[in-house]
């Protein structure tokens, strides 16, 4: 039976434990950064493999962004149509639309997509290679994980995830007009106004910079909880169920900080 | 010439290395023996700097292994083939590929003519036909993927060989074979080599010495000969447990 005075002591116990658990993924996260930065030299190594991982990316996630984008910008519209038929005029329509899209579900829904897509699949392949010993032996013949493994990883979604999402993007917006035309009474030269009645250049720029973070997370977090994964198959298990999720998380996050900062600075 | 002074290890509350003092000299093969589970490739994986001591230290030609910066520990990794206990292949990529991997000197690495030549070379080292280099890991039996791991291990033509469990989970002719050719490796190559293992047997016919980790140190490191004469009951346990002593005394 645990008496008073352990059970009392047992809950700071377990909150300094957490703390130490997350200063030393901090930590770890940090000394990853630093490694990445210091392997950039390597291009010999990373270049090629970067490329190979950007087509994978780029064509392997192609098909559910788009997917998932054009149902979304089909809602937007269907219930907009819903909510302000007869109340606004049409090409409100074309504005919301294109806003909700460009703004917020284009860069969103495709970084959430690809959270599960890319992350789940960076993190078990990472995670397999480090209890199969495979970046044990990449150390041992002189080699850096950071350029054979990370780098490629890291660049490709820099680069892919924001070309994906300004697919998305335009095919949301067309899915939307498509979709509004079924239900309203809206004609092209109606979508096209509202489309462009509250379009500002900054918008392309702001779904491109949150794209960008997003790729940072989708890419390095996934590559973290692999690359430190635990023995065995329930280690490979919990670090891509943990990165799925962290990542999930950590794209909220910054799309509600990026709004604040870039929207209201 | 590897050698370690005193190295302490512990993960947690477990002590694995405790006073640990360990050498071998250039040229020869020692084996390295020990129950499942007593570190002894713990102790391998410090000799390439894999995992750092708690305290002490580790000499591989003279350089402190533990107090390299990076730069000098990939220097280092380079004159050191290590042979993973099952094989540690990258599964993305075919045997060539991985072979070609273990091709440590850059030129020679992106040199095509130089490793079309090299790793056909090092897979008939390995009694491998050349065919091997096409397949995937996954299309190789146990007893290839190790043959694999020691071609890619002698790839970049190392000083040194550490071979961790080169025989676990084969079937004794597969082993006899591994057996035999880590004693050719190291005729025809020349190369110093350390070798894990748990099989008393086939450390006698490869090894010039024996070492036996046991409770976090070496209880004794000598030539088969003198284990076998060894009066220490951690010894004679081990040897009563794992071998038939008098068919090796005959």
């Amino acid at each position: 039976m645990p008496t008073a005075q352990t059970a009392i002591l047992s809950l700071p116990r377990a909150v300094g434990r957490s703390v130490i658990g997350s200063l030393a993924h901090v930590g770890r996260f940090s000394l990853m950064i630093a490694e990445v930065f210091r392997a950039l030299g390597e291009w010999r190594i990373w270049l090629p493999r970067t490329l190979d991982e950007a087509r994978n990316i780029g064509a392997g996630s192609l098909f559910i962004v788009l997917l998932v984008s054009a149902f979304a910008g089909a809602v937007t519209a269907l219930q907009t149509g819903y909510q302000f038929q007869g109340n606004l005029p049409y090409y409100v329509v074309g504005t919301l639309v294109v806003e909700s899209i460009v703004l917020e579900l284009g860069p969103v829904l495709t970084a959430l997509v690809l959270a599960g897509r890319i992350g789940a699949r960076y993190a078990a392949e990472l995670g397999t290679m480090r209890v199969t010993e495979q970046i044990d032996a990449l150390e041992s013949l002189g080699r850096s994980p950071m350029s054979h493994l990370i780098i490629p990883r890291v660049l490709a979604g820099l680069v892919m995830i924001p070309v994906l999402t300004i697919f998305a993007n335009a095919i949301g917006v067309m899915a939307g007009w498509w979709s509004a035309k079924q239900v309203l009474p809206i004609s092209n030269a109606d979508f096209t106004y509202g489309a462009q009645y509250y379009w500002r250049p900054f918008d392309a720029y702001y779904s491109i910079i949150k794209a960008f973070f997003f790729a940072g997370a989708i890419t390095l977090i996934p590559c973290y909880m692999g690359f430190n994964a635990q023995q065995g198959a329930e280690g490979v298990g919990k670090a891509t169920t943990t990165a799925v999720v962290a990542t999930s998380v950590t794209i909220l996050l910054l799309d509600t900080l990026l709004a604040k900062l870039l929207l209201h600075p | 010439m590897i050698e370690l002074r005193d190295v302490h290890k512990r993960f947690g509350q477990q002590v694995i290395l405790d006073g640990v003092n360990f050498s071998v000299e250039e040229g020869e093969t020692v084996a390295l023996l020990g129950p499942s589970g007593t570190g002894k490739s713990v102790l391998l994986k410090h000799i390439i700097g894999l995992i750092h001591p708690d305290s002490g230290t580790i000499l591989v030609d003279d350089l402190d292994v533990a107090t390299l910066g990076r730069k000098e520990l990939a220097a280092l990794r380079t004159t050191i083939g290590y042979v993973f206990q099952n094989g540690a292949l990258f599964d993305s990529m075919n045997v060539f590929e991985n072979i070609r991997l273990g091709i440590t000197d850059e030129r020679c690495n992106r040199d095509a003519d130089y490793c079309a030549t090299r790793v056909p070379e090092c897979l008939a080292l390995v009694n491998l036909a050349p065919e091997t280099a096409a397949k995937f890991p996954a299309e190789l039996s146990g007893g290839m993927r190790k043959r694999v791991g020691i071609a890619r291990a002698i790839a970049g033509r190392p000083k040194y060989l550490l071979y961790d469990e080169p025989t676990s989970g084969l079937d004794p002719v597969n082993a006899d074979i591994i057996d035999s050719l880590v004693k050719h490796l190291a005729t025809t190559l020349g190369v110093t080599s350390v070798m894990v293992t748990h099989d008393v047997r086939g450390a006698f016919r490869v090894s010039d010495r024996v070492a036996l980790l046991s409770d976090g140190k070496i209880v004794l490191q000598g030539t088969p000969k003198e284990f076998l004469a060894s009066a220490d009951p951690r010894i004679k346990a081990f040897l009563e447990r794992d071998f038939d002593k008098h068919s090796f005394a005959a």
